[in-house]
Formats: C-alpha cells, sequence, structure tokens
C-alpha cells in the first residue's frame, strides 16, 4: 500500500470489447488512469458495462471469456493481454458482488480460506500465517478464524472476501459493487473497511451504487451507459452533473441534487456539497442569509 | 376503513429453535392501505410477513386474513388473497417465457385458459411488461425480472401484495420503477406490505411505517413520525435518509425543517425564503 503519487498503476486506452455472446460491444472506446493510492468510483445502471470494466482489469476479459478486443489496459507497466490472469492476480484483486462466488468452498474456516490464494502461489508457511492474520485483523474478522465461512452473515462474508484479497497485497483492488446484496449493517461493515482502504493509501476501482457514501473516499468518477464514458474526473466535478446523471438513471447524493434543484427552481446559487457535513454548512449558510 | 389483516399476539417460533423470533406482535393492516416494515436482519420483519400470507403460522397467538384464521384456512384460500413477492426473482422465477411464467398461478387456480390470459395479459400491462410474453426471463434485466416476479403474483388477482426487499440488487432506474409500480398498485387498490432496508424508499413511497427489533413492535405511525424517532431507530442500527439527516442538522442551526423527500425540502426551503 503506497503513498499517492504520479505513478500511474492502471492505464485503460481506447477499451473497446464484446463477448462471444453479444451482438453489439459492452465497453466502447473506454478511457482512464488510475494513479498509486487514488479511489476511482464507476457509476453507471445495471447493465452499462460496470462489472465487465473490473473484469478486464484483472484479465478475466478477454483472457477466460473470449470475445473481441480492442485497445488497451497496462497494470503497472504491463498490458493485461499479454500477461496471464495469474500473473494478475497478485497485481489486481477483484472482490466480486456476492461474497458467495468468491469463498473457494474447499476451506473449512476463515483462516484457511484467507491462506487459500497464498498456499496456491507456493508462499512460505510463516508469511502465510503472517499475511493472513493481517488481513483478518484488517477487516475485523478476529475470533472468527475458525469458523466455516458458510455461517457467517452477509457483512462477515463479503469482509472475508476481501480479506482473501488484501493477503495476497495486490497493487489494485478492484470492487464489483461490494455492498449491492447486503443488509445496512452489512453494508456499513464493509464501507467501513473500504474507506479505511482507501484513508490509508490503496489504489481501489470500485463500481458502487450507494453513492452517498462512495463520496465520502473517492477521488475520481467514471460515469459508464450503454458501454461509453458519459462522464470522467474528480468525483465533486461528476456528482455535480445532476441532469446528466439522472437522465441516465444514476441519482447524486440526495444533498447534491437539492443545491442543484435550488438553483434551478428558486433561483439561488449555491455550492454543490456531496457529503452531509459539507450540506448542513452549506445550506445553513444559505438559509441564514436570505 | 375495513381491516384485511390482524395479527392479535402473535408469536412464532421456528422448529428446533428455543428463541422466539416474534414475541406477541399486534397489527392492524386496513383495506388500501400501503405500509412499509423495517428493521435489521434477524429482528423478526421477514417472519412476521410469511406469518401474513400463511407461508409461517403461528405457534401462539392469531393472525386473520379478512377475517379467516391462518391456522385453519386452508392455505389456497390464504394465498389466493395475500400475494408474495420474495426477494430474489430467481427464487420465483421456473417457467421458460414471460407468458408462462404469469400464467402458472391462474392455471394453478383452474381457471379457464381464456380468464388465464386475460390474466396474464392484465397482470403485465400493469407492470408494464406488455410485449414481453415470448421473451426468456433470465434473459431480462435484473429490474424487469422484478417485476416480472410482481406481476406473476398479481395474475393470481390477490387483494393484498407483501414485497420481500424489492429494491435490493436494483439501480436506481429500477428503484424508481418500483417506486412508481408500488404507488400505482396502491391506487388501484391493492394492498401493500413492503418489508424493506432502503429508507429512502420508504420515505417516497409508504404513508405508514412499522418497526420490527428483536421480534417485537417497537414503531408503528406515520412514516414521517418513524422516521424523526432518530434514538429509537439508531438503536434498531436504522440510519434514515440523507434528507431527514439533514433537517435533523438543519434544526440544530435554528431552522425547522421536517422533509422526508427532497422535494419536500425544497418546498420548505422556498417558504422559508420567502418568510424568513
Amino acid at each position: 500500500m503506497g503513498q499517492r503519487g504520479n505513478e500511474k498503476v492502471i492505464i485503460v486506452e481506447n477499451l473497446t470489447y464484446a463477448y462471444p455472446t453479444s451482438k453489439d460491444f459492452v465497453l466502447k472506446k473506454v478511457n482512464f488512469e488510475v494513479h498509486r493510492g487514488e479511489v476511482l468510483a464507476i457509476l453507471g445502471p445495471n447493465g452499462s458495462g460496470k462489472s465487465t470494466l473490473c473484469k478486464s482489469l484483472n484479465g478475466l476479459v478477454p483472457h477466460f471469456y473470449g470475445g473481441r478486443y480492442g485497445g488497451k489496459v497496462i497494470i503497472d507497466g504491463q498490458e493485461v493481454l499479454n500477461t496471464s490472469v495469474s500473473q494478475l492476480a497478485t497485481k489486481v484483486g477483484l472482490v466480486f458482488q456476492d461474497p458467495e462466488d468468491q469463498i473457494s468452498g474447499l476451506a473449512l474456516t476463515v483462516w484457511e480460506e484467507v491462506a487459500f490464494g497464498l498456499m496456491m502461489l507456493g508462499k512460505p508457511k510463516e508469511e502465510i500465517r503472517q499475511r493472513v492474520e493481517e488481513a483478518i485483523r484488517y477487516v475485523g474478522l478476529e475470533g472468527l478464524e475458525k469458523r466455516s465461512p458458510f455461517e457467517l452473515s452477509g457483512g462477515q462474508m463479503q469482509r472475508l472476501a476481501i480479506a482473501t484479497v488484501l493477503a495476497l497485497r495486490p497493487d489494485v483492488i478492484v470492487m464489483d459493487e461490494p455492498t449491492a446484496q447486503l443488509d445496512p449493517i452489512g453494508k456499513f461493515e464493509v464501507l467501513s473497511v473500504i474507506e479505511k482502504l482507501a484513508n490509508e493509501g490503496s489504489t481501489i476501482v470500485i463500481a458502487e451504487h450507494e453513492i452517498e457514501e462512495v463520496a465520502y473516499f473517492a477521488d475520481k468518477a467514471l460515469v459508464l451507459f450503454n458501454g461509453e464514458v458519459i462522464a470522467y474526473g474528480p468525483v465533486r466535478e461528476v456528482l455535480r452533473k445532476v441532469d446528466e446523471l439522472k437522465s441516465i438513471g444514476i441519482d447524486p447524493p440526495s444533498v447534491t441534487e437539492l443545491a442543484h434543484a435550488i438553483k434551478k427552481e428558486l433561483g439561488l446559487e449555491a455550492e454543490y456539497p456531496i457529503t452531509l457535513e459539507e450540506a448542513v454548512k452549506i445550506y445553513s449558510e444559505l438559509l441564514g442569509v436570505s | 376503513m375495513s381491516i384485511i389483516i390482524e395479527t392479535k399476539d402473535l408469536w412464532f417460533r421456528y422448529p428446533g429453535i428455543d428463541t422466539w423470533a416474534l414475541k406477541g406482535i399486534n397489527l392492524t393492516i386496513n383495506t388500501g392501505e400501503l405500509i412499509a416494515i423495517i428493521g435489521q436482519n434477524g429482528g423478526g420483519k421477514s417472519t412476521l410477513a410469511k406469518n401474513l400470507n400463511g407461508l409461517l403460522k403461528p405457534t401462539k397467538g392469531v393472525v386473520l386474513v379478512e377475517g379467516l384464521d391462518t391456522k385453519t384456512t386452508p392455505s389456497h384460500e390464504i394465498v389466493k388473497r395475500v400475494g408474495y413477492v420474495f426477494q430474489n426473482p430467481s427464487h420465483q422465477i421456473f417457467e421458460s417465457n414471460v407468458f408462462q411464467e404469469v400464467a402458472y398461478g391462474p392455471r394453478n387456480l383452474g381457471l379457464s385458459e381464456e380468464e388465464v390470459k386475460d390474466r396474464v395479459r392484465w397482470a403485465l400491462s400493469l407492470v408494464g411488461l406488455e410485449g414481453y410474453e415470448d421473451h426468456n426471463p433470465y434473459d431480462l434485466d435484473y429490474g424487469k425480472m422484478k417485476l416480472l416476479t410482481v406481476a406473476s403474483v398479481l395474475s393470481m388477482k390477490p387483494k393484498v401484495l407483501v414485497l420481500d426487499e424489492p429494491t435490493t440488487g436494483q439501480d436506481h432506474a429500477g428503484r424508481h420503477l418500483l417506486a412508481s409500480l408500488v404507488k400505482k398498485l396502491n391506487r388501484e387498490g391493492f394492498t401493500i406490505a413492503i418489508i424493506t432496508h432502503d429508507m429512502r424508499f420508504v420515505a417516497e413511497v409508504a404513508p405508514r411505517t412499522v418497526l420490527i427489533a428483536d421480534g417485537q413492535k417497537i414503531l408503528d405511525g406515520p412514516t414521517r413520525e418513524v422516521l424523526y424517532t432518530v434514538d429509537v431507530l439508531k438503536k434498531a442500527a436504522i440510519k434514515p435518509p440523507q434528507i431527514v439527516q439533514l433537517s435533523l442538522a438543519l434544526r440544530e442551526h435554528g431552522f425547522s425543517f421536517s422533509s422526508l423527500t427532497l422535494q419536500e425540502m425544497l418546498d420548505e426551503m422556498r417558504k422559508l425564503i420567502k418568510n424568513p
């Protein structure tokens, strides 16, 4: 987990892709970059290509799925097209939407599940022990090491999935809607871990519908619609494009949308907040002086 | 107002488990109401919902559906009146095309093929899936799949619809679609109970909200009152929608907001600016 810097960990250039079975391209000339320590949020309605884009970063697209592929994805200077999925596994860790898809089903305990990937990589025993303990502690599952993964709650299971990825110490963590299937407690648990990772300098790409939460920790946002990039830039700049977002079925945070409505309907100019705390400050000042 | 569902001192525990999932719930739902049932997982809200349509039957106490005791009335009489839409559409869908899926329930009721067709047409048009009759349910996007499961319950012409976590896994567009569908069905006369974690959805669609925690009914009243009872909600680990949080924070700055939705807050601001 390095410091934020100018080093580009991910470069995506004109990425265009179609699955073998899809008529149309599901990604069309997608361009973006992620620097070390940055968090990029991928926003977009279901079916816009978010999952496919996530899978293009760890090489599942195109190595596992096949299909028509154009453009480039470069991770740590290596082009995904010329790098095997197993080589990429130590560079890019992918957290799936449904934690049950991630759990190997082979490990009897939480501890073994986290150790599984490291064993596959043939790491020495002592290193495995250290990394497993560290990853379990990081996601707050201490005390549950001996549980079966399938006895965990949704939030615990998704944190386990994150731990299995962290144990491999990837350069980039990619998360595909990691909270979509969780209840509010589970969402809170998982988002807290993600926020901690973000604050401590991990490089993260996250597809997520919980925009009000993402606004707290994302640096940049990329909006996908029908496989095309509709908007890309600092998260604040993207979220203030209220009309554009709503026209493709994305709701910005309520507090941001409110500023837009105040401007349009009441003719008052206010700054656009993206978090609750910013909103309280902006609106109390606005109402105080008017 | 007539009562359509009533639970009287409803206690429930699952076979082989010592602890009570529901502890003496008294709940009355009137014909034509639209209510949200909220609460954390494991608190009992899904167990309560399944007691409302006879999927589960009370261990102690009584559940009455249009006056019929769910314990002594044949299940099909209850299911006909109260339709249940499961959280995960793929747990409910098993036919190979949309028409067959929606026709399944009414066919099971032994209706004529003519009547079955009429009902399928009616149900699909209510949810806005006309024209999809020949599609494979699994080719539909997740939002439409959800609409299909609603249609396949509607085709039974129940009076009450119970929706279990309708917005889980939906994107924002799917949520809006479901919100307008739920409001429309309620206007058409259906009584609706929604089990949900989605507080923004609750604020936008349900006039009444019931909080279930630890097997008990903790709050039951107008949604505005319930979502503003923050201390109780906090104990149940429920975060109100962002607009409610903003209203509460602005109250601390001396402004008297009580909005549930963005539109309401905009209207309140408009008044405040005109008459400071």
